[in-house]
């Protein structure tokens, strides 16, 4: 079985965000960088279904500058076999339709069985990636996982839909499978696991082989929202500032009463 | 411009969030219609063209035939625009669309301004202004961005579609969400925990102030994926959605999915150490402090007074 997961590394979402000098995305530097959140339960539920299978290669793939082969050596120490590393340090540049183009040339005549990837990115969020690779391949589809189970060419998943309710999917391999938060618990990589993945092949490919598609959308600008005021910030000391929301509450609320 | 809403459908029932579609469709002034695979038992109140394929044909999840319609009802109509929600519905089925009709997608629209959609991006930190480049484009809209002021209205002229239902993926049932415990949307007082409570330790810090306060405690969504909080005390879209007199957000970003559902509590308080967290924006007190010092610290002073 060969599968492929697909990943991004994304800053933390706790990061002091400043807009870039074009003005039309973040600025890239003095951000803690990570995988992103979704990306991980893709790469271990890819990891799982090797272990399951045994006789199974597993790629994991990312598009981006240098810097994006930390978070793929994270993914090869949590137990993926290679790394397929698409140099483009204007990534961030590309619309998700693009960035699904160039995944879809690298995986075309690589006969992948299952292709797993998050939902969508925490920074971008477009949720279109994934299946937007799926239907350059011709390959079906399900978003949104968040239970997966295989057995012999079939795969039985769980939707997850508004208000906690499932939709229960039985799909054929080939098929791209986009993961939800809570699929499964992502592991942590051993520091054996981390020495090994230093020996893992971690390929790097120019982004110019693969991409054959033109933009199809650009950003005109990146802004913060305006600040709906009304709100009143309190800060200082914690023990004033407990006395202090102790007097909102009582003025404003009868909760204290 | 003409424009083609994709309404939705679910356990035998037409969900409201079709009015939201309708007002987008009003804002950017274009003449519509709507495609639903539902029945006719449970139509839209929509004066226009409603486009019908029957979900005992088409299944209610069936990406591939409900693509196929779609795109051959933008065919027929000559459609400018195809308009979803963002929902796991709507970001399931349009970039399969997209792709078809080789058009740009815009996600999760907010806004319109100045004529071009308006999306969030790092988590509602910050905003990002799209122009599209095909002639033809596919959009969803950020649940609750838009939506009518008045109950939707008006008797549509239905039209049934025919057609092939085969699909690749086989749509088996719907697993109800897990009942019992806590009920939430009954809880006067709620203190939720997110992310920023560190460990699963620290959620008994949030209990004891809830307990403090006479309430329940909470979580989102990250916090119940880890297992530290159980699912049933899950505030947001795929959890509970609560309008308590008090809900107190301690260590919670703010994501869009835990907004929709405590947004409308009567008196928010958030305790975050980041100001630039989007709870902010629901918050009518916002505590910046680290809740490891601070909930304790006001449990104690609730419990004395």
């Amino acid at each position: 079985m060969k599968i492929l997961v697909c990943i991004k590394q994304v800053p933390d979402m706790e990061s002091k965000f400043k807009v870039d000098t074009a003005g039309t995305w973040y600025e890239k530097t003095d951000l803690a960088w990570r995988m992103n959140e979704y990306d991980e339960y893709a790469v271990e539920q890819a990891i799982q279904l090797k272990e399951q299978v045994k006789d199974a290669d597993l790629t994991v793939l990312s598009v981006g500058g240098n810097q994006v082969k930390e978070t793929m050596k994270k993914a090869l120490a949590m137990g993926c076999d290679r790394g397929a590393h698409i140099e483009d340090d204007s990534s961030s540049d590309k619309e998700p339709f693009e960035i699904a183009g160039i995944i879809g040339e690298y995986a075309k005549d690589k006969s992948f069985d299952l292709i797993f990837t998050g939902m969508q990115s925490q920074d971008r969020g477009s949720a279109q990636v994934g299946i937007l690779v799926a239907e350059q391949l011709d390959m079906s589809a399900v978003s949104t996982v968040v239970d997966f189970s295989y057995s012999d060419g079939t795969v039985n998943v769980k939707r997850e839909l508004e208000g906690g309710v499932k939709a229960c999917i039985t799909a054929k391999t080939p098929l791209v499978v986009t993961c939800q938060l809570g699929l499964n618990t992502p592991r942590y990589p051993t520091l054996p696991n981390i020495m090994k993945a230093k020996k893992k092949e971690l390929l790097s490919l120019p982004v110019e082989d693969l991409l054959k598609v033109e933009p199809r959308q650009e950003t005109v600008k990146v802004y913060f929202p305006e600040k709906k005021g009304g709100g009143l910030v309190l800060e200082g000391d914690a023990a004033e500032l407990a006395d202090k929301l102790i007097q909102v509450l009582k003025e404003k609320t009868a909760v204290l009463a | 411009m003409k424009i083609v809403l994709v309404a939705e459908y679910r356990d035998g029932k037409l969900l409201g969030s079709y009015g939201e579609l309708i007002d987008f469709a009003d804002k950017m002034g274009g003449e519509s219609v709507m495609f639903l695979v539902g029945n006719d038992t449970d139509l839209p109140k929509y004066d226009g063209v409603v486009y019908l394929a029957d979900a005992e044909n088409f299944g209610e999840y069936n990406p591939d035939a409900h693509k196929k319609l779609i795109v051959d009802l933008v065919g027929k109509e000559q459609a400018d625009m195809v308009v979803f929600c963002h929902s796991s519905y709507g970001w399931d089925l349009a970039p399969r669309v997209a792709f078809a009709l080789k058009a740009a997608q815009v996600s999760e629209i907010v806004e319109i301004a100045d004529g071009l959609p308006v999306t969030p991006v790092c988590n509602a930190k910050l905003r990002r202004t799209v122009k599209v480049k095909t002639p033809q484009s596919v959009v969803t809209l950020q649940s609750g961005a838009f939506g009518l002021t008045e109950e939707p209205a008006g008797s549509p002229v239905i039209e049934k579609i025919e057609g092939n239902g085969e699909g690749r993926i086989e749509f088996t049932g719907y697993e109800e969400a897990e009942s019992g415990g806590v009920d939430l949307s009954k809880a006067q007082i709620i203190v939720s925990a997110g992310r920023g409570v560190g460990k699963p330790e620290n959620v008994e810090m949030i209990a004891n102030l809830a307990k403090a306060l006479g309430g329940e405690y909470g979580a989102s969504r990250p916090v119940v994926d880890s297992e530290w909080v159980e699912h049933n005390r899950q505030v947001g879209t795929t959890g509970q959605t609560v309008s308590p007199k008090l809900y107190v957000a301690c260590g919670i970003s703010g994501a869009i999915q835990h907004l929709a559902g405590m947004k409308k509590s009567e008196f928010i308080v958030a305790v975050n150490t980041d100001r630039d967290a989007p709870i902010a924006e629901a918050a009518d007190v916002f505590v910046v402090a680290d809740l490891k010092e601070f909930v304790p610290l006001l449990t104690e002073k609730i419990q004395s007074l």
